[in-house]
């Protein structure tokens, strides 16, 4: 089987304009990850400059790797599900674009606003923290080893996170069900970014390299999972 | 492997023997027909009669459960179902249109899938069939029900397919609008294009198609309009009169392919014929002989609304 770039380019095309356009998509983008930076932020704020010596055993940082893994499965969960309900599938459906392009194309333009979104509060999370903490806490907190770890894995944690919204999008008959279940799913992501932030899980650099292995994989299996479970009988009838 | 016929004597659809269940439930089943090359082919019936699960299963969107077909030359296949696609344009019910999206951009989307060569003369091209060149900027959330069937029609011109498929292409369409589409349907089959139409407008289908199927889970008739009309409904001539004929059984006797009449009305008769142009002559002379002031005598033909209920009606078991 061969994929055509060109098809994959006209789907992804389509997705960024129609995002562009959604107001609320751009909205809950922005709003859920700066939400999520505001608890660590305070708590960084209040720390002493005595907590420094501590903060270098930590992994503060890698808290914000939870936003890669959240807000992608709510714009990956539309991406089935939401065309059917407006009925803009069908004719899509009819063109010779194969289900394939049709995902990967979805999954890639779901993919480049929120590796933007995941880098831009993760810049503002640092700017933050260089501005209003402490020097000496900012400075134990900025560690060029967990910015690195940032910039590999958001990438790789978002391109998960939307193969999972998009097996529950072509399974689910609603919407609303669909970014419910999706936010479900992509918890045990964010517990695991959490768990390495508070220590729980030490990341090495084998530890690191072991995920990202584990990431890679899975983004690969996910694009085939989702393309199979992609049934064009049951999206456009509803039964089988 | 696509095992393309370009055979130009070949039919642009050929179906044999076609189903498709759900569970339990039978779309349609066991329907045969061709379609010739540029001929417009109307898909009649009622609600729930499989006229779409039809259209879906040729335009490769789901799997038939029996029989076998080939589509614009290819035989109905999963492994073909790409090049299938890139040789026919669907026009569904709804228009389907990215509401947020732009007239153009809406379009761009679709000329991008089919690979069209020189994609902006193309997607200007269909806006001017379909007069809306005007409007190629405006967001299609904008427009009104007309006009977006007119963009979703547009869009299924783009990749100048062998077989166009039209589900109501004229629905929602006010009677200017719905004429510009039969006239464009009509420079279609011009350029050598099959049209499938499907449609509830029955004077629609009697205008436009060079033959009409009527389906109500299976085919119940095929044929051109008129000849099915002349199939199922004797030829009548309508006769009426200033006052009722004394005694319009002998004045009727003896007519020259005459099968039966009746009275239908004050002064009004209705004469079953095999051959008017027989019967109408010898008609009006035993009128003048019986001394009968004559107000008309005109042929009434059946319609295919007439044809349509009486085969779907009959099938129902409900009135004629």
């Amino acid at each position: 089987m061969r994929i055509s770039g060109r098809r994959v380019r006209a789907i992804f095309r389509k997705e960024l304009r129609e995002y562009r356009r959604k107001t609320s998509v751009v909205v809950a983008m922005a709003t859920i990850p700066l939400l999520y930076i505001v608890q660590p932020l305070v708590s960084v704020f209040a720390l002493p400059a005595s907590a420094s010596g501590q903060l270098r055993h930590e992994h503060v940082l890698l808290y914000v790797l939870g936003i890669p893994a959240l807000v992608p499965v709510l714009i990956a969960a539309f991406a089935v599900v939401g065309e059917r309900e407006q009925g803009t599938l069908e004719p899509v459906l009819t063109t010779p674009v194969r289900r394939e392009e049709l995902v990967l194309g979805k999954a890639l333009a779901a993919l480049l606003p929120s590796v933007g979104v995941a880098y831009a509060v993760f810049a503002i999370f640092i700017g933050c923290v260089r501005v209003f903490a402490e020097p000496t806490v900012a400075s134990s907190l900025l560690q060029w080893s967990q910015i690195l770890a940032q910039l590999v894995f958001t990438p790789l944690i978002a391109a998960w996170s939307i193969w999972i919204g998009m097996f529950i999008s072509t399974k689910a008959s609603d919407l609303r069900v669909a970014q419910q279940l999706g936010v479900l799913a992509s918890l045990p992501t964010v517990i695991v970014a959490v768990l390495i932030a508070l220590n729980v899980i030490h990341p090495s650099l084998a530890v690191a390299l072991r995920f990202a292995l584990l990431l890679l994989v899975l983004d690969t299996v996910g694009w085939r999972v989702v393309s199979a479970a992609f049934d064009r009988e049951r999206l456009i009838t509803g039964t089988r | 492997m696509v095992g393309q016929h370009h055979d130009e004597g070949a039919p642009a659809l050929s179906v044999q023997g076609l189903g498709k269940r759900f569970g339990d439930r039978v779309a349609f089943h066991d329907v045969s027909f061709e379609v010739g090359r540029g001929e417009i082919f109307g898909f009649l019936g009622p609600n729930g009669a499989g006229k779409t699960t039809t259209v879906r299963t040729l335009a490769t969107l789901i799997a038939p459960t029996s029989g076998s077909a080939v589509v614009a030359g290819i035989p109905l296949a999963p492994e073909n179902g790409v090049a299938i696609r890139m040789l026919i344009a669907v026009m569904p019910e709804s228009p389907g249109l990215y509401l947020r999206l732009s007239v153009a951009e809406n379009l761009e989307c679709f000329t991008d899938l089919y690979g069209t060569a020189n994609p902006r003369e193309r997607i200007a091209w269909a806006l001017a069939e379909v007069k809306l060149t005007d409007r190629a900027a405006d967001i299609c959330g904008s427009l009104s029900k007309g006009l977006r069937q007119r963009v979703a029609l547009a869009r299924a011109l783009l990749s100048d397919p062998r077989v166009l498929f039209l589900d109501e292409p004229t629905a929602g369409l006010d009677p200017v609008a719905a004429r510009d589409v039969h006239d464009l349907i009509g420079q279609l089959r011009e350029r050598g294009v099959t049209v499938f139409l499907t449609t509830h407008r029955l004077e629609e289908a009697e205008q436009l198609c060079d033959r009409v199927a009527i389906l109500n889970t299976t085919l119940l008739r095929i044929g051109r309009p008129d000849t099915l009309r002349d199939e199922l409904f004797a030829t009548t001539l309508a006769v009426s009169t200033r006052e009722p004929l004394p005694d319009p059984a002998a004045v009727f006797a003896g007519l020259p392919g005459l099968t039966g009449w009746r009275q239908e009305d004050t002064g009004r008769y209705v004469l079953s014929v095999t051959d008017p142009t027989l019967t109408a002559p010898a008609a009006t002379r035993a009128l003048v002989a019986a001394d009968a002031d004559v107000l008309s005598i005109s042929q009434s033909r059946a319609s295919l609304e007439d044809v349509y209920l009486e085969l779907v009606a009959g099938e129902s078991g409900g009135p004629r």
